[in-house]
């Protein structure tokens, strides 16, 4: 004999009520979280703390450090004098809403205008894990190619901003091959109203106009 | 990459399921959307390797993908996006909204029952 019964239960249901927790959280505090995702070793801890240097004295960010192992990303964040508080994933692919709720107890909240979350390198994974982030913030540094939109359209289709990141790197003829349009075109396509800013966390390139957005985000959230 | 993960959470939900009606269950059916990051292959794998020795052992999953589908902002058309021509089935338009992924989602069990 069968019986064939219908469940119809989200099978990782237990992360978005983390999830929905944080996003509570944010919207109580009028608090700005950006969740930024990129694949290992696009820029983002140092574009972090470029941002954090760049906007000393007008905004105050905090910073979620999710590292697979060790908290080397922590210390440079601190070495700003950022508070940061690292999550070790001891190998998991991607942050959980539960183990940044946890984190979020342990920031100075209210002395924060912005915080950030570094995901775990990954272009995959995080993507589909909701954090409660008020926004999420794609990263591509040109040496991965122009591609990767079209490729990885889950994190480009979700973000709120993306950064091109590493175009230092062509101003040097024949190292790489990356056309900033079709990288743009392409991540347009699945998400009209992305934001994209092309920058060198190594030169300071482009950094006015990200810099200006994150103020004007955190002002809009606080009227 | 996080299959184990997803595997952990289904087999705890069925098991559930199981000791309402004490049965066993013998195949599931489970439905996605396209940009959840699980691999058919690694979720199979690794949920058979830790059903192993639970009333699970031996299970069969089937596993649905449905695709992405975008609402057309000029004329309001439903439709299935395919990532290599991003256009509306009806107007042609290349203006439209994705609409969220569909979520990871246990849909039925097959018991077997005396
Ligand atoms: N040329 C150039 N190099 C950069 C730039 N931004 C970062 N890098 C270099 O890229 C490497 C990786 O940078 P990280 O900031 O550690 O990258 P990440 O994304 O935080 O890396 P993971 O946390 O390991 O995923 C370092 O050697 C940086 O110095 C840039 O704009 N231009
Ligand atoms: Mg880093
Ligand atoms: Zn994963
Ligand atoms: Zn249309």
């Amino acid at each position: 004999m069968y019986k064939k019964i219908d469940v119809g239960r989200k099978i990782l249901s237990a992360n978005e009520e983390y999830a929905l927790k944080n996003s509570r959280f944010f919207a109580e505090h009028k608090q700005l979280c950006l969740n930024m995702i990129s694949s290992p070793g696009s820029g983002k801890t140092t574009i972090l703390t470029k941002t954090i240097t760049e906007l000393k004295g007008k905004i105050k960010i905090g910073v979620i450090e999710g590292d697979i192992q060790t908290d080397l990303d922590t210390q440079r964040i601190r070495a700003t004098n950022a508070p940061a508080i690292q999550i070790e994933t001891q190998g998991a692919c991607h942050l959980s809403a539960a183990q940044v709720g946890t984190a979020l107890e342990k920031l100075p909240i209210e002395k924060l205008d912005l915080i950030f979350i570094e995901n775990v390198g990954n272009l995959v994974c995080p993507a589909a894990f909701e954090l409660g982030e008020t926004g999420k913030v794609a990263v591509l540094s040109v040496a991965e190619g122009d591609d990767k939109p079209a490729k990885y359209p889950a994190i480009f289709a979700k973000a709120k901003a993306m950064l091109i990141n590493k175009i230092d790197l062509l101003k040097v003829p024949g190292l790489v091959d990356f056309d900033i349009e079709k990288a743009k075109a392409d991540a347009r396509k699945l998400n009209r109203d992305i934001k994209i800013f092309p920058v060198s966390a190594k030169t300071g390139e482009g950094f006015a106009d990200w810099c200006r957005w994150l103020v004007e985000s955190v002002s809009n959230l606080r009227q | 990459m996080h299959e184990t993960i997803v595997a952990q959470s289904m087999l705890e939900a069925i098991i559930t399921e199981a000791e309402k009606i004490n049965a066993k269950p013998i195949c599931a059916k489970i439905t996605c959307g396209t940009l959840n990051a699980v691999n058919d292959d690694s979720l199979c794998f690794a949920f058979e390797a830790i059903a192993k020795g639970t009333i699970c052992g031996g299970m069969k999953l089937q596993i649905e993908h449905k695709p992405m589908q975008g609402r057309c902002r000029n004329c309001s058309e439903v439709f299935d996006v395919d990532i290599l021509n991003l256009r509306c089935r009806k107007c042609g338009g290349d203006d439209f909204e994705l609409l969220p992924d569909e979520p990871l989602t246990l849909q039925t069990i097959e018991f077997e029952t005396e």
